[in-house]
């Protein structure tokens, strides 16, 4: 998986959750939480989405390293590669 | 025969505009078939019927706007002889599928009306439509008459709502106006069917009825009490270890669980202040309060928790939250809770003392879990703590039996395999 394409389907799965968000103005590197006030069941239900796309079974104690578009790409790619 | 009347969805309803009617004359229902979609000020409505038979007559067409208690629909109930035996009634889950609410558009476009009345599509060939796409059509004052379905077998869907919004004005239309909301209807075009709900200050008003009517007819009374998560959380950490990411649970499902369990116990917290008496609820149906992110929450409620195993209550939460953000709630689901919960999560602050809803008699606060010291047994160590509270309406129970509320919900986490 490239990238890009962890990019795509992390920003499809935030508007799923928060459609209300404006996608182009999500901050890649701040956290979603403090950002657009996700919580526990919106992170769980990220984790899932990725989950079911790339097969990756994220630790609970994992999740906070993905709760930003930045740092969910570098960690699936530690997680893939 | 029976009444199919404009239910009163909780306390702050009084009014309530019917989007969609998903039967008609002829159709077969039974008990707990969603029937009709209709809109509150708060969130769109699937409602559901309570009693099975069937539709002799729709009295109220699709886009009024009619108070609580007003005469829906009649039914023929069983028993009673049936004239137009349907052949097959088409499923009410088959509906086009809900799509994402949209955020209030920016800048709302013109009313676009049509120079003609659209005449009554002929009922058994209406083009499908889903509740939400309907709703922004009735925003946005776009006839549905003129818009062509893309969705599955022709369902309009928004984005089609959409594209019909953007579409060239009509020669008659009137110039752009800020709020369609305000814009009476010029005298030479036909009137739009209803005024369109501006969901933000209807939700603020809403809440504000509800919450100034307890304050004002609830005599509240607040207890408090810190409580160990240290168990709960360790078996829970164990628990979600062994789980698939598809099946972990959140700590709130526990408290979910752990409140049922001990309202079951102490009844005086779970049911309803009606006509200066107390009416116990005949199960726990829990409301749980979920924000909506753009301002306002709602609190649907979870049934039975009690008899539910923790996953089933996971998937009952999973499931509200994700229509709660859609907009799209179930009547009984509005009407049923016999107590809340209010739980701020971790992003919250530690302590929490809300407002009942009426005409329920207690709602139980959860602050967020903070690392504490915590002395027990002489020794004193650090353990995750959660602030518990009850708001109690003292007309209903006494600080006693809250105090004693609260401790059941106490032991009762700290036995969380037993939740």
């Amino acid at each position: 998986m490239t990238d890009d394409e962890i990019k795509t389907l992390f920003l499809r799965e935030l508007h799923r959750i928060a459609p209300e968000v404006e996608l182009s103005e999500v901050d890649p590197a701040v956290d979603l939480r403090e950002q657009i006030d996700l919580d526990s069941m919106d992170i769980l239900n990220l984790a899932i989405a990725i989950h079911e796309a790339t097969g990756v079974d994220i630790p609970e104690a994992d999740y906070p390293q993905m709760t930003s578009l930045n740092g969910c790409v570098a960690y699936l790619r530690s997680r893939t590669s | 025969m029976a009444d199919f009347l404009m239910p009163s969805l909780g306390a702050d309803m009084e009014v309530g505009t019917v989007l969609q009617w998903l039967v008609k004359p002829g159709d077969a229902v039974k008990r707990g078939d969603i029937v009709a979609v209709v809109d509150t000020e708060k969130a769109t409505i699937e409602v559901e019927i309570f009693q099975s038979g069937v539709i002799q007559r729709i009295v109220v067409p699709e886009g009024e706007k009619v108070p609580v208690g007003t005469l829906l629909a009649v039914i023929v109930t069983n028993g009673e002889g049936v004239v137009a035996a349907p052949e097959a009634k088409p499923k009410p889950a088959e509906r086009a599928p809900v799509v994402i609410a949209p955020p209030p558009p920016a800048q709302p476009a013109p009313p676009r009306i049509a120079a003609k009345p659209a005449p009554e599509p002929a009922a058994p060939h209406r083009a499908r439509i889903s509740p939400l796409a309907m709703r922004l059509a009735m925003e946005l004052k776009v006839n549905l008459a003129t818009v062509k379905g893309t969705g599955p077998e022709g369902a309009v869907t928004k984005a089609d709502v959409e594209r019909a919004a953007k579409a060239p004005p009509l020669p008659t239309a009137a110039a752009p106006v800020p709020k369609p909301i305000e814009e009476p209807a010029p005298a030479a075009l036909p009137k739009p069917a209803v005024a369109p709900i501006d969901h933000h200050t209807a939700m603020r008003k809403v809440i504000a009825a509800a919450m100034a009517r307890s304050k004002r007819e609830i005599p509240h009374y607040y207890l408090g009490t810190h409580i160990d998560m240290s168990k709960a959380m360790a078996w829970l950490q164990a628990e979600n270890l062994k789980r698939p990411v598809t099946e972990r649970l959140l700590y709130s499902v526990l408290l979910l669980k752990a409140v049922a369990l001990a309202a079951d116990e102490i009844p005086e917290m779970n049911g309803f202040w009606i006509d200066g008496a107390f009416k116990p609820g005949e199960a726990v149906h829990v409301g749980v309060a979920i924000s909506i992110r753009q301002g306002g929450l709602i609190a649907p409620a979870i049934h039975d928790v009690g008899k539910k195993n923790l996953s089933e209550i996971m998937a009952s939460l999973r499931d509200l939250v994700k229509r709660v953000r859609a907009g799209v709630l179930r009547s009984s689901e509005i009407a049923d809770a016999t107590i809340t919960v209010t739980s701020l999560g971790n992003e919250g602050v530690e302590s929490v003392f809300g407002v009942i809803y009426p005409p329920q008699v207690a709602l139980v606060g959860f602050g967020k879990i903070v690392e504490r010291p915590w002395a027990s047994g002489g020794m004193v160590g650090a353990r995750p703590v959660i602030m518990a509270s009850l708001s109690g309406d003292h007309r209903a129970s006494d600080g006693h039996r809250g105090a004693l509320f609260l401790n059941t919900i106490e032991r009762l986490l700290q036995v969380p395999e037993k939740l």
